[in-house]
């Protein structure tokens, strides 16, 4: 469990891909620098596709927890 | 009692459904049981995939207009209004300025989609698009005078209506160009928002190829961010700069101002049960076409089989039986892979697409389905 405040949350539990990522390209879009905004996805593609486009745009991505049956991504805006 | 069901939105979606109802229910239309409304803003039927055509020329805007009372069977009751408000409380909905209100004891949001390209700075003066009617002529006059430079396609956001015809604009803009002789003076590029070519893997593996060997430029992870009309540029939130003499782009889409004001969902879309269509937020309301997130693709295919099972479900609930159809995620597309050659995919919740060879059979397909369709709307085909 991580202590991380996020400033925004989506859930994009049972969104099929690419669904997940871009609900949380969406967000970051809106956010303000160094806001951190969390995912909340049920979709294993999401493990791979989070980390590639945060590396890409430069965010970054602070924390992944793994929940029973979904992850939790936090994406600092740069 | 009469039961009365109102249908929010005559596109493709609404007027199927209207016309099935009128099929389905017709004993109860008789006898004045059940009352059907559809209300639409426009006198006017829209078809939106014959502006994928008029940018090169090949079809013009009054082709994909069709007024409504022809479409739409008599026993219907055509309501031309704009509704302003959705109360799911009192299960009523307000019309703009002072025209009144409907109750209903059903009420089907069939809305479709808007375009939101305020939402990139720069977009609205510096981009063109053929996702309007007045964006696709706009957009004929730069494409027909263009004969050499920087085309730039880019899908800002998804989803947005017609998940194909992104891929279709620029393939056929690369045949287009290659006819009259003036390829090599025009370079194509295109842009999607994430790591591959399209949202859907299976479609992606296919396309990636055919734009490689037809030198069609691509850059993924391109999210724009602004558009600088004057140094002609667009910028994307992973930092990279295009060039561009003519920028074509598929603007951000969103449902509509209704359903977010009236709590039936975020972004403008209706949250729904994938399988039954019905809104998770409220009763006695169904969403179907691209107001209801569904995850598949906003097409009129899909509207046309959600269609379907709304109207077998309602007529169960009206008959006192226990409602049984469900939507199993059925989309079908003909993807134009040139001026005339096209691919056609079939696809649904559990099965994933497969594109066919593209030919030029499959083009006629398209065409001929484009004229067909207003047997479609009509509850003919
Ligand atoms: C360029 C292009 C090409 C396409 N090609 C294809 C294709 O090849 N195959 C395919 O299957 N799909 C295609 N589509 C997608 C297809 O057109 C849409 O998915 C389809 O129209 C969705 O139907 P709908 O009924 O949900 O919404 P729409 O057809 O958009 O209808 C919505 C209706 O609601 C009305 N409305 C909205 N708000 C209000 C209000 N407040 N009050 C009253 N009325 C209101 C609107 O005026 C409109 O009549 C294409 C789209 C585009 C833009």
């Amino acid at each position: 469990m991580t202590d991380i405040e996020p400033d925004e949350t989506v859930d994009a539990r049972g969104a099929a891909c690419p669904g997940p990522l871009m609900d949380l390209i969406g967000k970051v879009r809106s956010a303000e620098s160094g806001d951190v905004v969390r995912l909340l996805s049920d979709n294993d593609q999401s493990l791979t596709d989070v980390p590639e486009w945060t590396d890409e745009a430069g965010n970054e991505l602070i924390a992944v927890e793994e929940r029973d049956d979904y992850n939790a991504f936090y994406v600092e805006k740069a | 009692m009469t039961e009365h069901v109102v249908i929010l939105g005559g596109g493709t979606g609404g007027t199927v459904l209207a016309n099935d109802l009128a099929d389905r229910l017709e004993p109860e239309l008789d006898t004045g049981d059940v009352r059907v409304t559809l209300v639409n803003d426009d006198p006017e039927h829209v078809y939106k995939p014959v502006w994928l055509y008029v940018p090169f020329g090949q079809r013009e805007p009054d082709d994909g207009r069709r007024p409504l009372d022809e479409l739409v069977a008599d026993a219907v009751d055509l309501q031309l209004d704009r509704v302003s408000d959705i109360d799911t409380e009192a299960q009523r909905l307000q019309f703009d300025g002072s025209a009144g209100s409907v109750g209903y004891d059903y009420l089907v949001v069939a809305t479709g989609s808007t375009l939101q390209p305020d939402r990139i700075p720069g977009l609205r003066e510096g981009g063109h698009d053929y996702y309007s009617e007045s964006g696709a002529t706009e957009l004929r006059d730069e494409l027909l005078a263009f004969t050499e430079g920087d085309l730039v396609l880019s899908v800002i956001g998804t989803p947005h209506m017609c998940p194909a015809a992104p891929l279709e604009f620029v393939m056929m803009a690369d045949d287009w160009f290659r006819e009259r002789g003036l390829r090599e003076e025009v370079d194509i590029t295109y842009t999607y928002p994430i790591q591959r070519v399209h949202g859907n893997p299976h479609i992606a593996e296919w396309a990636r190829p055919i734009m490689e060997e037809r030198d069609i430029e691509v850059e993924t992870f391109f999210n724009a961010e602004s558009v600088d009309p004057e140094a002609e540029t667009i910028t994307s939130m992973e930092g990279t700069e295009l060039d561009y003499d003519l920028l074509v782009t598929i603007p951000p889409h969103a449902g509509t101002d209704l359903v977010e004001a009236a709590g039936l969902g975020d972004d403008g879309w209706v949250d729904v049960d994938k399988h039954t269509l019905e809104a998770e937020a409220a009763e006695n309301v169904y969403a179907l076409g691209d107001a209801a997130a569904t995850g598949v693709p906003n097409a009129g295919s899909v509207a046309h089989y959600q269609a379907g099972v709304v109207g077998q479900r309602l007529a169960s609930e009206i008959r006192g039986r226990p409602a049984t159809a469900t939507y199993d995620g059925k989309t079908l597309c003909f993807i134009e892979t040139g001026m005339d050659a096209a691919s056609f995919v079939e696809f649904d919740y559990e099965s994933p697409p497969s594109p066919a060879p593209p030919s030029e059979k499959l083009h006629w397909s398209k065409l001929a389905y484009n004229e067909s369709y207003w047997l479609t709307a009509r509850g003919l085909l």
